[in-house]
């Protein structure tokens, strides 16, 4: 595989942000309710880790290796405060939805991990690229798991009714545990169990 | 008896070519027989009392309280009715409706066990024995079978083979099949209409010769007849509201007899407590549960129960707060929750001064939450799983002092 194609997929699957570098899962928990409120973050952090990858990536041999973080920070912010503004003017009501997680981008790990381990060291073609495949690693963990709490929760998928009037007659009722934020946790955890038991590569002993 | 061994002998599978359909075979046939396997190094210790024959004591102190459990089924349902059904009917009505609930927990949960077991190359552990006749107990009668389906899925797969299998669980498994249906069906589980049976399934329906099980009187309440349990009525009323509840015969609904007998809505096991009495001394003349945790989770509760009632005056408006202590016992779930739950071995605490400390907490949170918060008027499920947490944190304290206590000795 390319070095440019690897830097994409890779954090897909086997070195995927959350379940395998297990970063950012504090937002992946609390927002993934909805399939739409999973793709509005997965695109907001897309934007930011390709973004600031590409801007650190560009500034990285200009900023004093002392207050990088920092500088890194200053970047972050102002692109999640561009996020979060255009969230606002656009899509109000996702936005309250998503409230203060959108903000709390910035303390996402899976951005700032991203600058420190690759856009300070590499140039900015391949940052961006990074970037973009971690931010769609992110937001595929999180469609998948939005996915299945709103089948299960609500009986909808992306706002249509997907499980039929007649199921219900049945006596079939949706799971109240799937709109707990609590059972993202459960779904990622097999998800992991899921993915390790097929790759053994991923498995850790220590 | 020879043809069964010879039969057995005769259908062995081949252990490297079907891993499971040996792995059924192996569960069956040291089901029947007991194992030929003996140690072949370590330590030898030799004593009869081996798993298999603990867990199914535990299985037959439970009869008492399931038995009971089962009338009771069918005396609610036949006063829910407004029916006057004979002993027998209304038994068999109990059995019937319990029979597919066990059916179902034994057939999922057996089945994730014999998947794992096969799929980790080792021999059915019996652990789930005991928890597949657990869960049954603590379902409200008319609970949906696909719910009971998923949520022992769920606890077996998540609460047991995700940490190990048998005895390395941190939490009690059939607690955590409970724990899934009250947060994902709560209208299920919790309220005053589900804790009495009204419909009839296949079974009923098959085996009512001559309507002796009365299924043409439909499956619509009678007026008068109030599903509502002790602690629902408690929210509101206090002691006085749980007294003054009548049959619509006229009797006393919630009489200290009919409280000690379990003669009242409520899940299917907890209810009867004298059987939950009986199963218990059985426990712990066996030794299989530990009298310790029974002991301090009675005086947790005489303890915080002594404290609300000093505290009654200041707070009118919770109906519980009020309750003499000594009647906490009879109401809900709180022996069944001491006799059978708390006790298990794996997840409760295992040095005798954490086994006290352990059931005193239980018995004081668990009454905090039946007290203090009237959304979820029964404690002890959450009480134990949440003390489940710390029962290695007791233990690992309680053997760090004690090694600091010796060490000046040295």
């Amino acid at each position: 595989m390319s070095d440019t194609k690897k830097l994409l997929v890779d954090p897909l699957s086997t070195n995927n942000p959350i379940t395998v570098q297990v970063l950012g899962v504090c937002s992946a928990l609390a927002v993934t309710s909805t399939i739409a409120n999973s793709l509005v973050m997965g695109v907001a952090v897309i934007f930011v880790t390709a973004l600031a990858n590409l801007t650190i990536s560009l500034l990285r041999n200009l900023i004093p290796g002392r207050i990088r973080m920092i500088v890194q920070l200053v970047v972050i912010a102002f692109l999640v405060t561009l996020v979060s503004i255009f969230l606002k003017a656009f899509l109000y009501d996702l936005s309250k939805e998503l409230s203060v997680f959108v903000g709390l981008i910035i303390t996402n790990c899976i951005v700032m991990g991203r600058l420190e381990a690759f856009a300070m060291g590499n140039k900015p073609i391949p940052a961006l690229l990074d970037g973009v495949g971690n931010g769609m690693g992110y937001a595929i963990i999180l469609i998948i798991v939005g996915a299945i709490r709103e089948l299960f929760g609500a009986g909808q998928l992306m706002g249509f009714q997907v499980i039929p009037e007649a199921v219900y007659n049945f006596g079939y009722e949706n799971n109240g545990l799937m709109v707990l934020p609590i059972s993202s946790i459960f779904l990622i955890g097999i998800i992991i169990w899921i993915q390790r038991s097929r790759d053994k590569e991923l498995v850790d002993i220590s | 008896m020879k043809f069964l061994r010879n039969f057995m002998d005769k259908i062995q599978p081949d252990k490297a070519k079907s891993p499971f359909s040996y792995t059924l075979w192996d569960g069956i046939d040291t089901f029947l027989y007991a194992p030929g396997h003996v140690t072949h190094q370590g330590t030898h210790l030799k004593d009869s009392m081996d798993l298999k024959r603990t867990m199914i004591h535990v299985v037959l102190a439970m009869q008492f309280a399931f038995l009971l459990g089962a009338y009771n089924i069918g005396l609610q349902h036949y006063q829910a009715l407004g029916v006057d059904a004979n002993i027998a009917a209304e038994f068999v009505y109990g059995l019937l409706q319990l029979l597919p609930l066990i059916i179902v927990v034994h057939v999922v949960g057996l089945g994730i066990e014999f998947l794992f077991a096969a799929k980790k190359g080792h021999a059915i552990e019996e652990g789930f024995l005991v928890s597949a006749f657990l869960i049954p107990l603590i379902m409200p009668p008319g609970v949906p079978l696909y719910m009971v389906a998923i949520a022992t899925a769920f606890s077996v797969l998540i609460a047991k083979e995700a940490f190990g299998g048998t005895g390395m669980n941190i939490f009690n498994v059939a607690l955590v099949a409970r724990v899934f249906i009250f947060f994902a069906y709560p209208s299920s589980i919790s309220g005053d209409t589900c804790w009495v049976a009204y419909d009839y399934n296949i079974l009923h329906q098959a085996l009512n010769f001559g309507d002796w099980l009365h299924i043409s009187a439909g499956t619509a309440m009678i007026d008068g007849f109030s599903g509502a349990t002790p602690l629902g009525l408690a929210v509101s009323g206090g002691w006085e509201a749980i007294q003054a509840a009548t049959l619509p015969s006229g009797e006393q609904q919630y009489s200290i007899s009919n409280m000690m007998w379990g003669f009242m809505p409520g899940s299917i096991g907890e209810m009867s407590k004298i059987g939950i009495i009986i199963g218990a001394i059985m426990l712990i003349k066996l030794k299989i549960a530990d009298w310790r945790i029974m002991f301090s989770m009675v005086i947790g509760v005489a303890f915080m129960g002594v404290i609300f009632n000093i505290a009654a005056p200041a707070f009118p408006d919770n109906g519980f707060i009020a309750i003499p202590f000594y009647m906490h016992y009879i109401m809900g779930s709180f022996l069944f929750a001491m006799a059978f739950m708390a006790t298990d071995p794996v997840t409760a605490a295992s040095t005798n001064r954490g086994k006290f400390i352990y059931g005193f907490m239980i018995g004081v949170i668990g009454l905090i939450i039946r007290v203090a918060n009237p959304a979820y008027p029964e404690g002890w499920m959450l009480a134990i799983i949440f003390m489940n947490i710390f029962a290695s944190l007791i233990d690992y304290n309680i053997i760090q002092s004690n090694i600091k206590r010796r060490l000046s000795n040295v």
